[in-house]
């Protein structure tokens, strides 16, 4: 079977793609190791919304139109919000089709899948980049009497027995979890690592649209000081509940969360934290208020200062004056742990040695510049600080969708120019 | 967002080109970015004792400072000591200001802050029960350890207090008080 290109997966970043494709009359399929949306289906607790306001997802030629845009879609509302995108384009789907390897040959790329194989002058990775979790090694000695759970394995508290909770990482997952876990009654303690605090609401608006009205979402990979940084930061302590209430710490000290540092080893079958739990927070406090502090300039630039509420600023993170630095986990205080330590893309079936020994994907802005016609999308900071976003996803599709068919303009595989010409 | 303008450039003695070259260079050859750092000790009389550093190893080759430097310690009197050099622990305090200073430094010259003057007071809480053997509950070390610093410099507060969060996030003392390190001790 040949196409002129071969998307891999059918998420809101494929599904953008195969739209620009299209309206390139490019010849493609998109192929999906499960349902379209499969990481939306399969990889999500039960109780979780997104984590940006319905309005907020423009994707080429859709977006939202129903009567709560400032609403937070529950899984199977965006499960259904990507299957009609991808309806609504008709987009050459092929779904049940796990591609088992990638390969570079004369004419381009063979991907191989269980249902055959394909050929493709080009390939656009569109796999995401929260494939598979990123447990510490330290979850190698945790005591085998204790259960342990990562954050997609997490579905809701009646999976979990009763008794005390270790929930390791403050990022949007293990906020979440921890404030679900606790209110069902368990005792948690929260591990906290370094994390990124911002208040659900400012000035009466949701963080999402000053964020993008500002043009925070659209800054661009090439102007960051740090993009290596960038790419690394940890997601938005954020979380979508109906009633728009904040989460953070100091909301999960208040219902009774215990804070505690950085998992930092196990020994003796006593978990360590680190003693860094005071910096961390403090660097997270500064941090939020300077992009409020931007926010608010901005606002005045934008003559908004009369349109909504006055500056303010949430009050910095309580931390305990001596927070514990040991947790026995031999004496059944705590009986199950939750990794919420983030996850990391799964490029084992990719045999174009374009993997970095951290196992990323070494591209400029999505280009796979090391093999040419191949293209990376959905990833975090892509080109974007919104790349990961279903909102974002869109303008990078746009982008290098452009920079594809320049490429497949520039003449046969075997003539083409070196790719470093078409990088912009 | 943080926005510094001087009429001069920003000078705080940092060579902050060859640490960011360092940083480069360095992500891209991991094996050169392998350090030992090494010291060592003879023991005089009593709780006296005298540690040297000289050579240590890094970036591929054996390196050494300029000259030898002798670290002596001992401990006070109200230990019936003689109190001929600063008391260990006080070591490991010097090394945090030391290493949370440097990087201050080297945080402000990166983010164009210039400093006029930093000093900062250090102490560190102990219940000498444990070191006495006296309470099996009471650890030996440190019950914790308050740094306070007073820096003037060409910045607002909160980037005054932003350098200090990011030099702990950087400093390597930091990370050796706050963070449990395997020790292995031999006899030969």
């Amino acid at each position: 079977m040949r196409r002129t290109t071969v998307v891999i997966g059918a998420g809101q970043a494929g599904l953008a793609m195969s739209w620009w494709l299209a309206k390139h009359s490019i010849d493609h399929v998109v192929l999906e190791r499960g349902e379209i949306a499969n990481s939306w289906r399969a990889e999500r607790w039960d109780s979780l919304r997104l984590l940006t306001p319905n309005w907020q997802s423009r994707l080429p030629g859709y977006g939202y139109r129903g009567e709560a845009p400032d609403g937070f879609r529950t899984m199977p509302e965006t499960i259904e919000f990507i299957e009609r995108y991808a309806r609504s384009m008709t987009a050459p789907v092929r779904t049940h089709t796990k591609v088992t390897s990638v390969r570079r040959n004369n004419d381009g790329y063979e991907v191989v899948t269980d249902q055959g194989t394909w050929h493709a002058e080009t390939v656009v990775l569109a796999t995401g980049s929260c494939n598979v979790p990123q447990v510490p090694a330290v979850a190698k000695v945790v005591p085998p009497t204790i259960t342990t759970l990562t954050s997609m394995q997490y579905r809701n508290p009646d999976q979990i027995e009763d008794g005390g909770v270790l929930v390791v990482g403050a990022s949007a997952s293990g906020t979440q979890i921890g404030d679900e876990i606790r209110r069902s009654g368990r005792p948690v303690t929260l591990a906290v690592g370094e994390h990124v605090r911002v208040p659900r609401t400012y000035r009466g608006r949701d963080i999402q649209w000053w964020m993008d009205a500002a043009g925070v979402l659209d800054e661009r990979y090439d102007a960051v000081d740090d993009i290596v940084r960038a790419r690394n930061v940890a997601s938005l302590q954020l979380a979508g509940y109906p009633d728009r209430r904040t989460i953070d710490l100091n909301s999960l000290t208040g219902i009774g969360v215990k804070l505690v540092g950085r998992l930092a080893g196990i020994s003796d079958g006593k978990a360590q934290f680190s003693g860094s739990l005071r910096n961390v927070c403090a660097l997270a406090d500064l941090k939020m208020n300077r992009l409020l502090d931007a926010i608010d300039a901005w606002a005045s630039d934008a003559g908004l200062d009369s349109g909504v509420d006055a500056p303010h600023r949430s009050a910095p993170t309580e931390i305990e004056a001596a927070p514990p630095l040991l947790l026995d986990l031999s004496r059944g205080a705590i009986r199950t742990i939750i990794w919420a330590t983030g996850f990391r893309p799964d490029y084992s079936w990719l045999e174009v040695p374009v993997v970095d020994a951290k196992g990323q994907i070494h591209h400029d802005g999505g280009v796979v510049v090391e093999s040419p016609g191949l293209y990376l999308l959905g990833a975090p900071f892509l080109r974007r600080r919104k790349s990961t976003l279903i909102d974002g996803v869109g303008d990078d599709a746009r982008e290098l969708s452009a920079h594809l068919v320049a490429y497949l303009g520039a003449g046969t595989p075997a003539t083409r120019p070196a790719m470093q010409a078409l990088v912009e | 967002m943080t926005t510094t303008t001087t009429e001069k450039p920003v000078d705080n003695g940092v060579n902050t080109d060859a640490l960011l070259g360092a940083r480069e260079a360095l992500t891209k050859a991991p094996e050169a970015a392998q350090f030992k750092w090494r010291a060592s000790v003879k023991w005089v009389d009593g709780t006296f004792s005298r540690s040297t550093v000289e050579g240590f190893y890094g970036l591929g080759a054996e390196q050494k400072h300029k000259t030898p430097f002798t670290f002596e310690a001992d401990h006070p009197e109200v230990f019936a000591s003689e109190d001929r050099g600063a008391t260990p622990v006080e070591l490991v305090l010097a090394g945090l200001a030391s290493c949370l200073t440097a990087g201050v430094a080297a945080v402000a010259q990166v983010r164009g802050i210039q400093l006029r003057s930093v000093s900062a007071t250090l102490e560190a809480g102990m219940d000498i029960r444990g070191i006495l053997g006296a309470d099996t509950d009471v650890r030996n070390g440190f019950d914790g350890v308050k740094v306070t610093y007073k820096i003037d410099a060409d910045a607002s507060p909160d980037d005054i207090k932003a350098l200090v969060a990011q030099s702990q996030k950087r400093s390597a003392v930091y990370d050796i008080l706050t963070n449990p390190t395997n020790v292995t001790v031999e006899v030969q």
